[in-house]
C-alpha cells in the first residue's frame, strides 16, 4: 500500500472547500539579493482565486542541516491566474526559509491556501498610500497589482536601509506606482520626514486610504495621521504560526476594541487588520 | 468492507480517528470534510471568558512542538450558543472537552455542558487544583478520584478524563478514574517541558515551560496507553504523537479503542482523513475484517506484571 503522507483529499461531493493543500511546482527560486529569494511556482487554479493581503502556509522541506517541523506562513508577492503563477519574496532568517532555498526547478512544494483577511480596497477610495519596509514590501506588492486593475492612483513609500535593499521599487514602478524611495544611509527614511511627505500629498491632491505592513514605527506614523486627517487604512501584521488555520491560537495579538483589549488570531481574523485597531508593539 | 467502528462505552463511532483537544476547530472544516472523523472533540473551555498565556505560545523543537497556549476561552454560554450547534450540522458525535481549577467548579460546569446535542465529556484534569496545592489533578490519584466522583454526580453524558504524563503514578490515576465513574480514560496529554535559545538566553515560550507534543511524545504516551489498557477495563482513547497509519496500528495494538491527532493536522491538516483510508487499506491488506481483531494484540504473554506496569526505566 502506498501511505499518503500529505494530501489528495476527496474533495468531490464536498461543500466548496475554500483552502486547499497543494503540491506545486517550482519554476524558479532564486536569489534577488543578499537576503531576500523570490519562489516562482506554478499553481492550480484552486488557489489562484486568492487576494491582496493573504499568505500561504509553507511546508519547507526538511533538509539534514535545516529540519523545519510547522509550516511557515509567506505573504502572495505575485498571482496571475492567466499564467497559473504564484511568487512569494522570502527573507532567509533561519530553518525553515534556509531550507526553502533548496528548492530547484521543477521540484515541489506543498503549499496550504489561501489562508486569511485580505487588504480591500472601497469604491470611493482613488488616490491610495502604500509605506512599506523591507520584506513588508511582499505583503503590499499585490495590493499595488489590485489598485492598479482598479484603475486607482498610488502612492508608494519604500523605505530601507540602503538602495542595495531597496527591491521592490521598480516592481511597484511597473505596476504604474508613483515610487518614493527613502533609505537610512541618505537620511531620508525618518519618521518625520516620511510625514512630510505624507502631509504634502495630503495637502495636496488628497489621501483616501493608507496601507502598511512589518513596521512598529510606521505603523504608528499612519495611526496619527490617520486620526488627525481622518483617513481610513488597513496594516498587515505578523505572528508566529502554528497551523496557519486559526485553530490553536497561537498566533494572537492585542487589539483595541471600543474601550477594551481585545486578543485575535493573526491567521484567521487577519493578517489584515484596521490602522486603528492594531497595537504598536 | 473492513468494519472500522470502534465502541467507547454506550457510544458507538464508525470509525477510531477523531482530533485531539485543542487542535482542532469549525474552521478545519475549510480545508477537509469533517463529517468524516469519529467524534469531534472541542478545544477545553472554561466556564468563564478567559485569555490564553503571553506569546511566543509555541516553539519547535527538533520534529515536534512545545505549546504554552492555556485555555483561552470564550465562555460556556458562547460555546452552548455557537459551537455546539456548528457541529450538529453534522452526525457526529461532540465531545466537550473542560477544565476548571477546582472539583465544584468542574461539577458546575459539567453540568452546564450536559445538553442535547453533546454526547460526551471530556475532562481535561492537567490544570492546576488550587483547592491543593496547585498542582494538576491528573498529576495524583487523591485529586484525581475526588474530581471525577464530583464530575460523575454532575453528568449522566459519558465522560472520558483525559490523563497526564506528568505523573508518577500512571497505573494508580487511571484505576481511580474508573473507579469514580469514568466511561474512557484519553491518554494522554502533553508532558512538561522547555527550551532555551542558546543566543538570548531566553525561555522560548512566553510561558517559560510548556507541553511537548508531536512525534517525540509517542513513546511516553503509548507506554502509558498500554499500561491504563493492561489496569482498566473501560476504554483507552490514545493520544500523542500520532502522524501515520503506522502510529494508528502501533496504539491499537497496544490495546486502545481509538485515537487522537492533533499536532500533525498543523503540519498536514489532512492528516486525519488521510489515516482514515490509510488505515482501510492497511487492515484489508492484512485481511483483518473488523477493527477490533488487532486491538490489544500485542505479544507480551510472558511479561511479567511487574515489568508491565513499572514506573521508573531499567
Ligand atoms: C502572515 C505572514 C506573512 C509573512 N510573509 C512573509 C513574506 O512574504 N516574506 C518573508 O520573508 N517573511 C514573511 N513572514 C515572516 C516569515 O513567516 C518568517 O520569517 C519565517 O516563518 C521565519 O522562519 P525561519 O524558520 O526561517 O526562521 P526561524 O527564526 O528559525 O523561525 C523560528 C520560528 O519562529 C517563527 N517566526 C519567526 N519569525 C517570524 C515572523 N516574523 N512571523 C511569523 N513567524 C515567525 C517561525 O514560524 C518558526 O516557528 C510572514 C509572516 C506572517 C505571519
Ligand atoms: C496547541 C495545542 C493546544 C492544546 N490544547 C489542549 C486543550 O485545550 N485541552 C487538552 O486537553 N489538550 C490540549 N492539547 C493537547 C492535545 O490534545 C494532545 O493531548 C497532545 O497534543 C498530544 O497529541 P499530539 O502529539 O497528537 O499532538 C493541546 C495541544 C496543542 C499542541
Ligand atoms: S496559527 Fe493557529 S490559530 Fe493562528
Amino acid at each position: 500500500m502506498s501511505i499518503q503522507t500529505a494530501d489528495n483529499v476527496k474533495r468531490n461531493d464536498q461543500p466548496a472547500r475554500s483552502v486547499f493543500q497543494v503540491e506545486a511546482i517550482i519554476k524558479r527560486n532564486s536569489p534577488i539579493n543578499k537576503e531576500y529569494h523570490l519562489l516562482n511556482v506554478d499553481a492550480p487554479q484552486s488557489i489562484l482565486r486568492c487576494k491582496p493581503g493573504q499568505f500561504f502556509h509553507i511546508l519547507c522541506p526538511a533538509r539534514a542541516a535545516h529540519q523545519p517541523y510547522l509550516r511557515r506562513p509567506m505573504s502572495i508577492f505575485g498571482y496571475s491566474l492567466e499564467k497559473g503563477e504564484l511568487q512569494f519574496l522570502y527573507k532567509v532568517t533561519g530553518n525553515g526559509t534556509r531550507a526553502l532555498t533548496y528548492l530547484k526547478k521543477n521540484d515541489v512544494v506543498n503549499l496550504l491556501g489561501p489562508l486569511g483577511i485580505p487588504f480591500t480596497i472601497k469604491p470611493n477610495w482613488v488616490n491610495l498610500l502604500i509605506l512599506a519596509r523591507g520584506v513588508g514590501l511582499a505583503t503590499l506588492a499585490p495590493l499595488a497589482q489590485e489598485a492598479n486593475r482598479l484603475e486607482r492612483n498610488l502612492i508608494t513609500i519604500c523605505s530601507a536601509r540602503n538602495s542595495d535593499v531597496l527591491m521592490s521599487d521598480n516592481h511597484f514602478r511597473k505596476l504604474g506606482a508613483e515610487v518614493i524611495t527613502v533609505t537610512d544611509t541618505e537620511g531620508t527614511s525618518k519618521m518625520e520626514n516620511v510625514r512630510h511627505i505624507i502631509e504634502d500629498r495630503i495637502c495636496g491632491d488628497g489621501i483616501d486610504a493608507m496601507y502598511t505592513c512589518g513596521s512598529n514605527r510606521m505603523l504608528q506614523l499612519l495611526q496619527g495621521i490617520g486620526t488627525k486627517y481622518a483617513i481610513p487604512g488597513q496594516v498587515a501584521l505578523e505572528q508566529q504560526m502554528a497551523c496557519g488555520l486559526g485553530m490553536c491560537q497561537c498566533c494572537v495579538r492585542s487589539f483595541y476594541c471600543g474601550k477594551k483589549i481585545v486578543q485575535k488570531r493573526v491567521c484567521r481574523d487577519g493578517p489584515v487588520f484596521g490602522l486603528q485597531e492594531a497595537m504598536a508593539w | 468492507m473492513v468494519n472500522l467502528r470502534t465502541r467507547i462505552g454506550d457510544l458507538i463511532l464508525k470509525n477510531p480517528i477523531m482530533p485531539a483537544s485543542g487542535t482542532f476547530s469549525e474552521e478545519l472544516a475549510d480545508v477537509i470534510d469533517i463529517g468524516q472523523l469519529g467524534a469531534h472533540v472541542t478545544k477545553t473551555i472554561t466556564e468563564e471568558k478567559r485569555e490564553g498565556n503571553p506569546t511566543p505560545r509555541i516553539c519547535e523543537v527538533n520534529g515536534s512542538i512545545l505549546n504554552s497556549i492555556g485555555i483561552p476561552s470564550k465562555g460556556v454560554e458562547h460555546f452552548i450558543k455557537h459551537t455546539i450547534p456548528f457541529y450538529n450540522q453534522y452526525d457526529v458525535p461532540l465531545v466537550t472537552s473542560i477544565s476548571a481549577h477546582t472539583s465544584d467548579d468542574f461539577a458546575r460546569l459539567c453540568n452546564k455542558v450536559t445538553v442535547p446535542g453533546v454526547a460526551a465529556i471530556e475532562v481535561n484534569i492537567s490544570c492546576p487544583n488550587i483547592d491543593d496545592d496547585g498542582k494538576a489533578f491528573a498529576m495524583r490519584p487523591s485529586a484525581t478520584k475526588t474530581v471525577v466522583q464530583k464530575v460523575r454526580s454532575s453528568s449522566d453524558l459519558p465522560l472520558w478524563v483525559k490523563l497526564s504524563p506528568n505523573t508518577g503514578e500512571t497505573v494508580e490515576v487511571a484505576l481511580v478514574a474508573e473507579d469514580a465513574g469514568a466511561d474512557a480514560l484519553v491518554v494522554s496529554n502533553t508532558m512538561l517541558a522547555m527550551s532555551i535559545d542558546i543566543t538570548s538566553r531566553k525561555p522560548r515560550l512566553g510561558n517559560l515551560m510548556g507541553g511537548l507534543s508531536g512525534p517525540s511524545l509517542k513513546p511516553i504516551a503509548l507506554r502509558m496507553a498500554y499500561q491504563c489498557a493492561k489496569s482498566v477495563r473501560i476504554p483507552v482513547i490514545g493520544c500523542g504523537g500520532i502522524s501515520t497509519v503506522y502510529d494508528v496500528i502501533e496504539y491499537l495494538i497496544a490495546g486502545v479503542k481509538a485515537v487522537q491527532i492533533g499536532t500533525a493536522t498543523f503540519v498536514h491538516p489532512s492528516t486525519m482523513i488521510n489515516i482514515l483510508s490509510d488505515l482501510e487499506d492497511y487492515l484489508r491488506e492484512q485481511n483483518i475484517r473488523n477493527l477490533n481483531d488487532i486491538i490489544g494484540t500485542v505479544q507480551d504473554a510472558n511479561t511479567i506484571d511487574a515489568v508491565v506496569f513499572m514506573e521508573t526505566a531499567p
